[in-house]
């Protein structure tokens, strides 16, 4: 057979096709993904005020933002403060989100994929389910402060009526972040729901049939088995959306009107665009970055715990083996004298 | 309460039951599809309402005053120095448009490389892209922004184009996609009739993967039409002529003072309508994308 020696020709062969179609991908990401990365890293080092001439301050902007700063530097401490209030804000809102979400999503989940309840119509509450998500967070925000905001006007105070004061949710701390949540929710919960789904079926089906035959019932059925085989799926669905949390950026910055964001509702994320991006002629590109490279390090382990979660357990375990057996015949081979 | 969740019993019929259970789930579907689609019926009555009507009381019946908010719109002060639908919509299509067909092309091309060719670095290239897969775009922007002022590339539609021609996430999927259900064989016949490489992915491996590219493109033109956060940082200066549906409605949402509300509930009526027809039309597709696990941002 020389059908080794053919192969390496073709691959050899082909190679450079293999490059040519891969270019493209990577030039553009070195430019506009890699090198940015790259330069927030640098950014984290430098100065602030400036669009450039930034001076290296090394470990000055994470100090500030991390370490609290010293009584009399006022600027530094609203720094401080303020990246240390919307940290707090992001896992409030986070955690307000998530475990409603993923209950209600799981819930749903279990209904639709139960064979044994006929359900007309499951595929127009699925439609309807995953709609908001598609619609523009601005259009989202702009709805929801049409229906609740704190003008006199919008839905929740007309219902209440003109001789009633108007309630103030958008400016309350916690009403704020509840709508936040909700918000959220209603616009995730359809998503969440889909992925679980498509999760539960693919648990084996007879599985299912067995426990319904052995007398199993709903209760019995979800703990002993959906429960337990979507354990993979429900870890990564906790990572992913924690990744996503630290990324919320368009409802909380949003969700006001006039020119000030809601410091209640305020996210990590809003805190860096609003360093670089407010005022334009003096970026605080250095502070910006630091909490840049901060979010980076969090996602980073998140990531990495993703990975360690999905990894193939069995291939892990053959591969193990594998080298375990090679090791052994080896050591097999030098005792039985065989080696030079 | 307790009585009620007794499915077990062993008494009453299984049917009996089952139909009981299945009443009481369809109960709470209905309530939440009313949670779902109330907001957006409001949002659609209101449109079509007065200011005046809107402040008065709250209707679930629509009013015939649509036309009459869209020129408010056109001709009020408050609104047309930032808002125009027509420009707006036609920006959002530029830009979505674009970096849609950019994104599905090179991310079909780059998968097709990682699937089809043996190469020494397809290992380490693909690993590279299941790494950077994670990267938020918020740890990338400040640097991006630093990128744009340095190239002189602030307020042009190339920063908010161009980037879209490499996206992991559906490198990945395709990658998938291909290794499950392209064949490969079909690359070899097409080599013996002498096919160059770059004709045999265009003309045989893109009709085949079509569903993939389809599922794909679908996702990203909707992600895309619905990107503020880039939006806003590459479109700095604000120009009318430049803006995008999504920071117009930024912008109107914002309006604190005097506001319309008929006005504006007609703009955010106006910015949704695309991608909510495209959904209902598509919905099929993109229910089925999300359930094979392609896309969550």
């Amino acid at each position: 057979m020389a059908t080794a020696a053919q192969r390496r020709i073709k691959s050899v062969s082909y190679a450079k096709y293999g490059y040519f179609f891969i270019l493209p991908f990577f030039i553009v990401y070195f430019i506009f993904s890699l090198w940015p990365l790259l330069q927030t890293f640098v950014l984290a080092f430098h100065s602030n005020g400036a669009r450039t001439n930034l001076t290296f301050v090394g470990l000055d902007n994470f100090r500030t933002i991390l370490a609290t700063p010293a009584e009399n530097d006022f600027k530094a401490m609203g720094i401080h403060e303020t990246f240390w209030k919307y940290m707090k804000n992001t896992v409030i809102i986070w955690v307000g989100n998530f475990i409603p979400q993923i209950a209600l999503s799981l819930l749903l989940a279990v209904w639709f994929t139960d064979l044994r309840v006929k359900m007309p119509g499951k595929g127009f509450f699925k439609v309807v389910m995953y709609m908001p998500n598609i619609i523009t967070a601005a259009s989202v925000a702009g709805l929801f402060l049409s229906l609740f905001g704190n003008s006199s006007y919008s839905v929740i105070n007309t219902l209440r009526g003109p001789d009633v004061e108007p309630l103030k949710i958008i400016t309350d701390m916690w009403q704020s972040r509840v709508l936040v949540m909700f918000i959220q929710v209603w616009m995730w919960f359809g998503n969440t729901m889909i992925m679980l789904m498509s999760g539960i079926q693919g648990i084996n089906e007879s599985l299912f049939e067995a426990a319904e035959i052995d007398g199993a019932n709903t209760h019995q059925t979800f703990w002993r088995i959906t429960f337990p085989l979507l354990k993979t799926i429900m870890v990564y669905t906790l990572l992913t959306s924690m990744i996503g949390g630290l990324q919320m950026f368009d409802i909380p910055y949003m969700l006001h009107t006039g020119n000030v964001i809601n410091e209640h509702i305020a996210t990590v994320a809003v805190f860096v665009y609003e360093m670089f991006h407010k005022n334009f002629a003096k970026p605080s590109f250095g502070y910006s970055a630091a909490a840049s490279v901060i979010l980076f390090v969090i996602t980073s382990i998140l990531g990495a715990l993703v990975f360690w979660v999905q990894r193939d357990k069995d291939a892990m375990e053959k591969a193990k083996k594998r080298r375990q057996a090679i090791k052994e015949a080896k050591r097999k081979a030098k005792g039985g004298g065989f080696s030079i | 309460m307790s009585k009620k969740i007794t499915y077990d019993d062993g008494k009453g019929g299984y049917q009996g039951k089952l139909i009981f259970k299945s009443s009481l789930i369809y109960i709470a579907l209905i309530i939440l599809t009313l949670i779902c689609l109330v907001p957006i019926l409001i949002l659609v009555v209101n449109a079509t309402r007065l200011h005046n009507d809107i402040i008065g009381h709250v209707s679930l019946i629509p009013s015939t005053h649509l036309f009459d908010n869209l020129r408010t719109l056109k001709e009020n002060r408050l609104y047309n120095v930032f808002f125009d639908p027509v420009v707006g919509m036609r920006n959002s299509l530029i830009v979505a448009g674009c970096c849609c067909a950019l994104t599905v092309f090179f991310s079909g091309l780059t998968a097709y490389g990682l699937v089809v060719y043996d190469f020494k670095l397809k290992g380490p290239a693909f690993v590279f892209i299941l790494a950077v897969m994670m990267v938020p775009t918020q740890v990338t922007a400040v640097g991006f922004m630093n990128l744009l002022i340095k190239m002189n590339l602030l307020d042009s539609y190339i920063p908010l184009i161009v980037p879209s021609i490499a996206a992991p996430a559906i490198v990945f999927f395709m990658r998938q996609y291909m290794l499950s259900s392209f064949p490969l064989d079909i690359i070899e016949a097409a080599r013996i009739d002498g096919s160059n490489e770059f004709r045999t992915f265009l003309t045989i491996s893109i009709p085949m993967m079509k569903p993939a590219f389809a599922v794909q493109a679908i996702f990203c033109f909707i992600q895309k039409w619905n990107d503020y956060y880039n939006q806003s940082i590459v479109l700095v200066s604000g120009k009318k002529n430049q803006l995008t549906m999504p920071m117009m409605v930024q912008k109107v949402i914002a309006i604190d003072r005097n506001a319309d509300f008929g006005a504006n509930y007609a703009a955010i009526f106006l910015s949704i309508i695309p991608v909510v027809v495209i959904y209902i039309v598509l919905s099929k597709f993109i229910i089925g994308g999300v359930a094979a696990g392609g896309v969550k941002e």
